[in-house]
């Protein structure tokens, strides 16, 4: 039988306000365990004030070599971006 | 923790400038305040496509048209994040929409103009998009923690918007004497529903007072309206267009335009459902939801046979 103890994704929130952002992941039995070792592991010095705990294996990750596909397509619209169009300084910000 | 003490010690956070996060105690009114403002928000980028939509095929020249469709596009990404914050208080997208459907959530009034001429894309960007953000800018430092980031986002995305509508000002403004007609037009019947975009008098405004304490809103109606008033009148000047307001003026004194007093009859007609486009606002929302309920319900089908499909394998190999 495997005994191995599943891999869990940490996020941690550094302040109110912040997003959650991922941290890194450790080894636990089960998500109360995984919140107890991340506050050990990862909230030492004060890093966080909240901690969210995924199990790696619910985690799907976009292909890395399906980027072209992915993102390209976004390369050549200009026209999102503020600085494609001409407004004179005179107006003001905007 | 009796109720008062949390109270009291929610409004230290608030008054310290802390923000709050979903698993933070909160006071329920707190919260219901928070779902009802930001769905209405959510539902006001969400009809706001359509009276741009209206534009797309007939939009003046290729630059024009994927500018508008990149910037209608934008619209719908931000329902989405709006609605993703209300759902961290706990409400229901299913509820939300239908609450936008049914009549009794609201969205923004000013979506219930309709777009009669190319024009209107542009006075739209110009001054619909220019007193949204005057808002949302505001809005980035509000007390709600999901809230204030997903407006940071949509500011960030929305800067384009108000610099393309103003283009199309330009355009029009330096072009023919129809075209300038045209313009001027548009920002005749543009220009006080904008005004209106920022609610009632802040004597007036229910609201106000309480979201204010709570840092959900961190300036006035009143004070959000002067400031776009006094942004927008040197880009009318540039523009060499009229705003329509005979009372507007410079106050030396107050540092401020001086502007004429808004029709707040049609400003209530309008929100209680009696603009020239409420109706067919909501009937497009209801189309659009009635005859897209077999796409979600067959994705959901068919996602669900895939998942059996492979529960089955498993078996079989086991």
């Amino acid at each position: 039988m495997d005994n191995t103890w599943p891999l869990w994704e940490v996020f941690i929130r550094s302040k109110n306000g912040l997003s959650h952002k991922h941290v890194g992941s450790l080894h636990a039995t089960d998500a109360e365990m995984a919140i107890e070792n991340a506050r050990d592991v990862y909230t030492r010095r004060q890093e966080g004030i909240s901690i969210w705990v995924v199990e790696s294996k619910d985690v799907t990750a976009s292909n890395p070599t399906q980027s072209e596909e992915l993102y390209d397509p976004a390369k050549n619209k200009i026209y999102r971006h503020p600085t494609f169009y001409d407004i004179p300084d005179e107006v003001g910000h905007m | 923790m009796i109720e008062k003490d949390l109270n009291q010690i929610f409004q230290t956070r608030i008054d310290a400038d802390e923000k709050i996060e979903a698993r933070d105690w909160m006071p329920e009114k707190y919260r219901q305040t928070l779902i009802r403002q930001i769905s209405q928000h959510a539902h006001s980028e969400v009809v706001g496509m359509l009276p741009e939509g209206n534009w797309i095929t007939r939009a003046p020249s290729l630059r024009r048209k994927v500018a508008l469709l990149a910037k209608v596009q934008d619209e719908a990404g931000h329902g989405l994040y709006l609605y993703s914050a209300a759902e961290t208080l706990g409400a229901k997208r299913s509820d939300l929409l239908q609450q936008l459907i049914d009549g009794t959530a609201k969205y923004s009034s000013i979506f219930n103009y309709p777009t009669l001429t190319w024009a209107d894309i542009g006075a739209i960007g110009w001054l619909v998009d220019g007193a949204a953000i005057m808002n949302q800018v505001m809005l980035c430092r509000t007390s709600y923690g999901p809230y204030a980031r997903a407006m940071v986002r949509i500011c960030k995305e929305e800067s384009f918007h108000q610099r393309q509508g103003y283009e199309i000002m330009i355009a029009l403004s330096q072009g023919s004497e129809e075209q300038k007609a045209m313009a001027q037009d548009a920002l005749n019947r543009w220009w006080w529903p904008s005004l209106m975009m920022f609610g009632p008098n802040d004597d007036e405004s229910k609201h106000t007072a309480q979201s204010m304490a709570w840092r959900i809103k961190r300036k006035t109606n009143d004070e959000l309206r002067q400031a776009f008033v006094d942004a927008s009148v040197p880009q009318a000047e540039y523009l060499g267009l009229t705003i329509p307001d005979e009372y507007l003026k410079w106050n030396e004194e107050r540092g401020h335009y001086d502007f004429g007093p808004i029709d707040w009859d049609e400003f209530w007609q309008v929100v209680k459902g009696y603009g020239p486009c409420n109706a067919e606002r909501i009937a497009a929302r209801r189309k659009s939801q009635e005859e897209g309920k077999w796409v979600q319900e067959a994705a959901m089908a068919y996602a669900r046979k895939r998942k059996q499909r492979s529960q089955d394998q498993k078996t079989k190999v086991a």
